[in-house]
């Protein structure tokens, strides 16, 4: 188990070398550069920036300073963001960031464990059919209509229940706090939300019907333990690999999320930074973003075998 | 000795010979067409897609002809009267903030959209089937090689290569169909993989290398045909998935550029001005959301018609 950790970490840094040559290059053979404008600047002073950022050298001398850089953990400069290095402009985003991706991937667990088997344990009723609808739903419609669409009704149009007026901030950040960030975690949470609810009924359904199950009932158990004791820890066993599927959707809906209702995160520097060509933050988030993936489908792995012991890692 | 025919041999002969026998696709096709909810989609779909295709030569107004008299106008039958301005004349679905028709725009946008659909798709399926194939094939230490950089590309969320495509070749109307075909064909090749190393066992691929065959001639001709299944139902997955892709980009302004428009572009003006002009987000959402429903009852549809299982 200890090896096979150790052996995959490994694994992990070709990959991520890979990654990061490629979005090197991809960057540098781009036309156009951060430096460009409307402006004509004075040759000199354009070469004593470009040889501020050495860019005047040549591009494999450019990579190996990157390189170096990077493995005293140094992303460089931004080349946009002046006096701001890229790690700073991370380090600012990322809190935010990491609030709102991890209060939304709690809220989809919690509320697509509970839909699915809910779902599972009226299957093929009403009930059932309704979940599964509101999934496809929830799969279908791409998060960048959905937060409109819920701004424009909670936040434009306002909505009352009961008298209390439960309209909610359509944007801005106000330092975390919870009714700013109702609807973009919900937003974010709602893909998630249906994959989760749909892969929970599926296991479930087919835990429910095994014998083990059948045992516990005969035992005299009561309904609620039977499927919170026996049932659901056997069906969230595919969840957890799901889980690395779900942190990537949940980064990539995050920029939309964040550019929707302005969120300062680091998915906001991202496409920023992709607009503006400024090449080290833009690379800087991208590293970021890749090793976390790895990071996390490496722990999924790990907690799949350390929840279910028919899976070993011999070899 | 040759036993000579009875009648009646002869015309069970005759029987046998008249009942057709059903392929597999035969099957498949009885199948989809059972299911309500496939196809109905199908009709939608090519409703949508024939008005986006032959729609706009019938409308009155061009996609990027500007009327400053009716900035943001609701149309005529819009329920809230609280709105600044009534369009007027045929302009079904409103007008846009610089005065064009939205119904024009809606359609126009239907064409890229589902046209960055099909040539992604197409691009994904040549790479994937291609790629997947021959690594099935060739196995070994090769397969392994190939599969691991396929690995490799999966652990980029693939949508920031595809940024980054796009800020290299600077919004580039092609290059954005093929950059996001480009990045979809790693499930389409880890799937025909999987499917050839299952066929490549099979005697009629020993009967052809027997024949002679050459490793070219067996992927193109006896292994390709076969994975067709698993692909196709595949293939209306990877479609939609490409729309929202193009969309994604065109939302956040690293896609397709103005004057066109496509349905990302229209709904990202329209989230900008939904307070005032909630037409603009309504149409082009709701024409996204009922294509991507349809290709997934589709693509349901078709799993269940050529699933073996279910048999």
């Amino acid at each position: 188990m200890f090896s096979y950790a150790i052996r995959r970490l490994l694994g992990a840094i070709p990959t991520l070398f890979i990654i990061i040559t490629l979005a090197f290059f991809m960057m540098r053979v781009a036309p156009g550069g951060p430096f460009d404008s409307q402006r004509r600047l004075p040759p000199e002073i354009e070469h004593n920036i470009k040889a501020a950022y050495n860019l005047d050298k040549p591009l494999y001398q450019q990579y190996f300073l990157y390189l170096g850089r990077l493995a005293h953990g140094d992303l460089g400069p931004s080349f946009k963001n002046k006096d701001f290095t890229v790690t700073e402009l991370i380090a600012d985003g990322l809190p935010v960031s990491a609030k709102l991706g991890l209060s939304a991937i709690t809220l989809a667990l919690l509320i697509g464990m509970t839909m699915g088997t809910v779902a599972a344990l009226r299957q093929n009723k009403w009930v059932d059919y309704t979940v599964m609808s509101g999934a496809m739903i929830g799969i279908t419609i791409p998060t960048f209509v959905m937060a409109p669409l819920l701004t424009l009704i909670f936040g434009v149009y306002g909505v009352s229940l009961f008298g209390y007026d439960i309209s909610l901030p359509v944007g801005g950040w106000n330092g975390g706090a919870l009714r700013n960030m109702i609807l973009p975690v919900f937003v974010l949470s709602l893909g998630p939300i249906a994959y989760i609810a749909r892969i929970t009924r599926g296991s479930m359904v087919e835990v429910l019907h095994s014998n083990y199950v059948r045992t516990a009932r005969a035992k005299g158990l009561s309904s609620t333990k039977v499927v919170i004791r026996h049932a659901l820890r056997a069906a969230v066993l595919p969840l957890v690999s799901f889980l690395g599927p779900a942190t990537a959707g949940i980064l990539t809906g995050s920029l939309i999320v964040e550019q929707i209702f302005g969120i300062p995160g680091i998915g906001r520097y991202f496409i920023n930074g992709a607009l503006n060509r400024d090449y080290t933050l833009v690379m800087g988030v991208l590293i970021y973003y890749a090793t976390f993936i790895i990071l996390l489908n490496l722990a999924a792995d790990l907690l799949y075998a350390v929840l279910d012991p028919r899976v070993r890692y011999a070899k | 000795m040759s036993v000579p025919f009875s009648d009646k041999t002869a015309q069970i002969v005759g029987l046998a010979l008249e009942v057709k026998g059903r392929s597999l696709w035969d099957d498949a096709r009885r199948r989809l067409f059972r299911n309500r909810a496939a196809v109905v989609s199908i009709v939608i779909l090519g409703a949508i897609a024939l008005a986006a295709v032959f729609g706009p030569f019938f409308l009155a107004y061009s996609f990027d002809a500007q009327n400053y008299d009716i900035v943001s106008c609701a149309p005529d039958w819009w329920p809230d009267h609280s709105v600044l301005c009534n369009a007027g004349g045929s302009h079904w679905f409103g007008t846009d903030n610089i005065g064009r028709d939205l119904l024009v725009r809606t359609l126009y946008g239907a064409r890229v959209s589902l046209a960055v659909g099909l040539i992604a798709t197409l691009v994904s399926l040549v790479i994937g089937v291609t790629y997947g194939a021959t690594a099935g094939y060739l196995g070994g230490r090769i397969d392994e090689l190939m599969m691991r950089f396929v690995d490799v590309l999966y652990s980029i969320p693939y949508i920031f290569l595809v940024i980054i495509l796009m800020v290299i070749f600077n919004r580039n109307f092609f290059l954005l169909f093929v950059a996001i075909g480009a990045v979809e064909w790693l499930t389409m090749a880890r799937i025909v993989r999987g499917q050839t190393l299952s066929i490549k066992q099979k005697e009629f691929i020993e009967a052809a290398r027997a024949g002679g065959v050459g490793p070219v001639g067996i992927i193109a001709r006896h292994i390709i045909p076969n994975v067709f299944g698993p692909v196709i139902v595949y293939v209306t997955l990877t479609v939609p998935a490409s729309i929202l892709a193009e969309s994604f980009l065109s939302f956040l302004g690293l896609g397709i550029q103005e004057p066109l428009t496509s349905w990302g572009v229209l709904i990202s003006e329209g989230a900008a001005q939904m307070e005032t002009a909630p037409w603009m987000l309504i149409f082009p959402a709701a024409f996204m959301a009922v294509t991507l429903f349809c290709f997934n009852f589709i693509g349901d549809g078709l799993r269940d018609a050529l699933d073996p299982k279910d048999r």
